[in-house]
């Protein structure tokens, strides 16, 4: 073991302008969102962070190239992808516990009910007063179609629920239809993505193993066919998007409801688009020749990042749609 | 590999060298432990006399959350994680940390984040004036437009924080060097690494909750207002799900750094080292269940209350499990009292007691009568100063002479120590005493009644503030003209690699994994305190 000499890299200027980057990028954002700012300091700040990432992943592989990345190297790259990873879960954790919170809870007092029947059923005064003087006329609901806000303020409100909601169909209907109705879920978008993103986790799991029986057309297709399908339901996203806000009256300012399926569906699709990004730019590094079966570590990256996208869906598809 | 480091400024701006990096951490949270105190200078100088004297209550509460925000994320967490870039890749046998690239980004993101937050105070409409807790609706409804600096600075830095903390989780489970197995590691490695996945697991909660804050603000959602279905106090579940993880990612380091000082001066090995382990496992996991104890007062089921009562008392017993082994520790150890270690004392009582105080605040009925009261400051001054700060300030005298290759005065460091110690006390044990008579935390004014206490407690603060100066001093004279030393074990009852290898230490400390030879502690060994059985590490350093 003691022959065994350290890797350590030689001093770069890449992080530095990374950091500019970001500072440049959080000042513009800032600036952009107020009143009277524009964009123009953040794009500034992307246009350097695009390049500066592009040196940096391009000085990565071609380290790795050169053979200067040891195992040990690799190994830590493994573990700060799975702990990045671990930390992305967390930000969603942040948003389900939201959703979860609001759910149980807070709509239960502001309705005037107690809170969840797991701790007691009966209204406290608390509860009551909630609903008698703050929101009188609120009935606790989910999906949130008529907003406290209406309640009180009706037309006035500022806060209006959304017309239609895109909970799963069948709950329109009694249960003993359920299974005659079962037809209304081909038309339903929710469904279809489902499917895609994980036959999806499939292929791209297809695609790992011809590569490490170095079956290297074999991968390619599947990598190919993988990030085709990112790219349809990113597309079937957006029509969804244009039917919420189009027809269904359904948007980010549409309370609580608007607010939880925008954010958490949007973010999850922020990370699909980023998730696809990463396999096509591995697509790409394949059709290069940049993989052997024994060295793959770019690819395994996007590909636990995909599965970790595809795990958060199956969450949303539960919480957010069916149950929605 | 370069042997030494880079000429000129590019050696700042550009290094991989976990040193180097580790020194910027260091003068950066020095740099924001000086800033942040400015702002205590004026808190304190304001609350001097009752009425208002010397700036306008808008003012006032801008200081009090800048001063909160910028001694929180800008001086105290990058302090220990200057610390950690130091101390961890020579205590584990490592070359450097996992991802020095990395390592070298997530520090500079920090100077930029910090610029941002603090050039808020010279914007229109002011800097955050909501709390360095910033509760929604007055973050978001009422604040100024400032407000969305302050989000995206928070973004930043969180992104700093979550890629460091990932290095040195990387470090950690991938650089040990080959024997140095996870019970052989120092408490400093140990409660660095839990550190660290608390950060990794919170962190993002917390831009969470800043995102959800720009959304209510910029796009019309409505997570915090209960008028399209939201709540107010999700954002207080939110903000201390992050919260309480977060107290304790300043204190365990600070645990960290006292399980290595006080055995050195104690001439024992460290009491109770698996234990010590657990307990600091035990201690981040209840931090994770334990965050309502915030909001006592805001209006929970009653099922909600006792939970969150007995869970944080909960916390007491690993904690106490901590003093007593420290205690013990020392307990017929031959100790002598060099200022690391008389701060470590210092730590070791004070940290204490703040702690009770913490129970005290955790029975719910009882915290309905302290929240939000001076009680509560008192409090977290406590842990976070005497704790937090006093052990940063041990482990820079403690390691400087390794770092620099220089002794610092003794007896100024004592002197430092003394004043510091009275002078806390001073500024922070009138404030019980304030918050018991009922007097509000956050305001620029205060009842007569309390008068007496507000001086004293403003006089011991600028005595406080002195003190750092003289630490700087102290510090500053030490690198330019201390004694020299030589050995390499600075400390005559210092154990651990990092002991082993020459004063000042190389700039790569290690080329080769260091050689590892069981049996017992002998010359050229090291056994690490109170791994049993006893193994030892023989280094074989190679400068350059
Ligand atoms: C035995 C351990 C501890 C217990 C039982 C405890 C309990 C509590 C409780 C119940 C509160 C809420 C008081 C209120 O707002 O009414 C509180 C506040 C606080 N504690 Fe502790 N605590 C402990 C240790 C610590 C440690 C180690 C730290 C940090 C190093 C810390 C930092 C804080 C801070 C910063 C606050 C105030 C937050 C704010 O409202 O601004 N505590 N503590
Ligand atoms: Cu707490």
């Amino acid at each position: 073991m003691s022959e065994e000499k350290y890797y350590v890299p030689e001093q770069s200027a890449l992080p530095i302008f990374c950091a500019t980057a970001m500072g440049v990028m959080a000042f513009g954002a800032a600036n952009w969102v107020i009143d009277g700012g524009d964009g123009k300091i953040f794009l500034v700040g992307l246009a350097l962070m695009t390049i500066v990432m592009y040196k940096w992943w391009s000085l990565v592989i071609e380290e790795n190239m050169q053979g200067l990345v040891s195992p040990q190297l690799k190994h830590s790259y493994v573990l700060g992808m799975l702990w990045f990873i671990f930390s992305e879960v967390m930000f969603f954790a942040a948003f389900f516990g939201a959703l979860f919170y609001v759910r149980v809870f807070v709509n239960a007092w502001i309705g005037g009910e107690a809170s969840v029947a797991l701790f007691d059923s009966t209204p406290t005064d608390a509860a009551t007063a909630n609903n008698d003087i703050l929101w009188p006329g609120y009935e606790r609901q989910w999906p949130v179609m008529e907003t406290p806000d209406q309640a009180v303020n009706g037309d006035e409100a500022i806060f209006k629920g959304p017309d239609k909601n895109m909970s799963l169909p069948l709950w329109e209907y009694p249960a003993s239809q359920w299974f005659s109705k079962l037809y209304t879920l081909l038309p339903w978008l929710p469904l279809w993505n489902t499917v895609i993103l994980l036959s999806s986790s499939f292929t791209v799991h297809f695609a790992h193993m011809a590569l490490k029986e170095g079956n290297r057309n074999v991968f390619l297709r599947y990598l190919g066919i993988t990030v085709i399908l990112g790219f349809f339901f990113l597309c079937l996203q957006v029509a969804e998007y244009y039917e919420a806000y189009v027809h269904y009256g359904l948007t980010l300012q549409s309370g609580i409801y608007g607010t939880t399926f925008f954010m958490l569906t949007g973010f999850h699709g922020a990370h699909v688009t980023l998730g696809t990004g990463m396999l096509l730019i591995q697509l790409i590094r394949g059709l290069k020749g940049h993989f052997s079966h024994e060295d793959q570590f770019g690819f395994e990256a996007a590909s636990w990042y995909w599965h970790f996208v595809d795990v958060v869906w199956l969450g949303l598809f539960i919480v957010v749609y069916i149950f929605g | 590999m370069a042997h030494g480091p880079a000429e000129g400024i590019t050696r700042w701006l550009y290094t991989t060298n976990h040193k180097d990096i580790g020194t910027l951490y260091l003068w950066f949270s020095f740099a924001m432990f000086l800033t942040g105190g400015f702002f205590a200078m004026v808190i304190r100088a304001e609350l001097f006399q009752p009425g208002v004297q010397l700036v306008q209550p808008e003012f006032f509460i801008q200081m009090t959350t800048m001063h909160g925000l910028v001694m929180v994320f800008g001086a105290i967490m990058p302090a220990f994680v200057g610390l950690a870039n130091w101390m961890i890749p020579m205590m584990i046998g490592a070359p450097d940390m996992a991802l020095p690239r990395m390592n070298n980004l997530s520090f500079w993101i920090l100077p930029f984040a910090f610029a941002i937050l603090i050039s808020t105070l010279f914007m229109e409409g002011g800097g955050p004036n909501f709390g360095w807790t910033f509760y929604a609706p007055l973050s978001t409804t009422y604040a100024p437009d400032s407000v969305n600096y302050f989000i995206f600075a928070v973004h930043i830095m969180g992104a700093s924080s979550i890629m460091g903390s990932i290095n040195i989780i990387a470090t950690v489970m991938n650089m040990r060097a080959p024997g140095m197995t996870y019970m052989k590691m120092p408490l400093f490695v140990w409660t660095w690494l839990i550190t660290a996945f608390l950060l990794v697991a919170v962190m993002p909660v917390l831009a969470g909750a800043v995102t959800m804050m720009l959304m209510d603000i910029n796009f019309g959602t409505s997570f915090f207002n209960a008028a399209g279905g939201g709540d107010p106090v999700l954002f207080q579940h939110v903000f201390w799900f992050f919260g309480h993880p977060e107290v304790y990612i300043i204190i365990l380091p600070a645990f960290g750094v006292v399980s290595q000082i006080i055995p050195t001066f104690s001439r024992k090995p460290l009491f109770g080292y698996s234990s010590m382990v657990y307990a600091t496992a035990a201690i981040a996991f209840l931090s994770f269940v334990v965050w309502a104890h915030h909001m006592f007062t805001v209006g929970m089921p009653i099922a909600g209350e006792l939970y969150f009562m007995y869970a944080t008392m909960l916390i007491a017993v690993p904690t106490g499990v901590k003093v007593f082994n420290w205690i013990t520790t020392m307990y017929r150890g031959a100790i002598t009292y060099e200022t690391p270690m008389l701060f470590c004392i210092a730590f070791v009582i004070l940290f204490t007691f703040g702690g009770f105080t913490g129970l005290m605040l955790s029975v719910a009925a009882a915290d309905i009568q302290y929240h939000d009261t001076y009680f509560v400051v008192a409090h977290f001054h406590y842990v976070m100063v005497a704790g937090a700060v006093f052990s940063g300030t041990a482990a820079v005298y403690y390691w400087l002479p390794k770092w620099c290759g220089r002794m610092y005065d003794e007896t100024m460091g004592k002197l430092q120590f003394w004043l510091a110690f009275i002078a806390f006390n001073i500024t922070f044990m009138p404030q019980h005493f304030l918050g018991l008579a009922g007097m509000p935390r956050r305001y620029a004014d205060y009842g007569l009644q309390f008068a007496d206490w507000n001086m004293v407690s403003s006089v011991g603060a600028f005595l406080y503030g002195g003190a750092q100066i003289l630490f700087l001093y102290n510090v500053v004279r030490t690198i330019m003209h201390g004694e020299p030393v030589k050995e390499a074990k600075v400390w005559e009852g210092a154990e651990g690699l990092e002991w082993l290898v020459p004063t000042p230490a190389p700039y790569h400390t290690f080329t080769k994994p260091p050689v590892v030879i069981s049996g017992a502690a002998g010359e050229d060994e090291w056994s690490i305190s109170g791994a049993t059985p006893h193994v030892a590490f023989k280094a074989s350093p190679e400068a350059g």
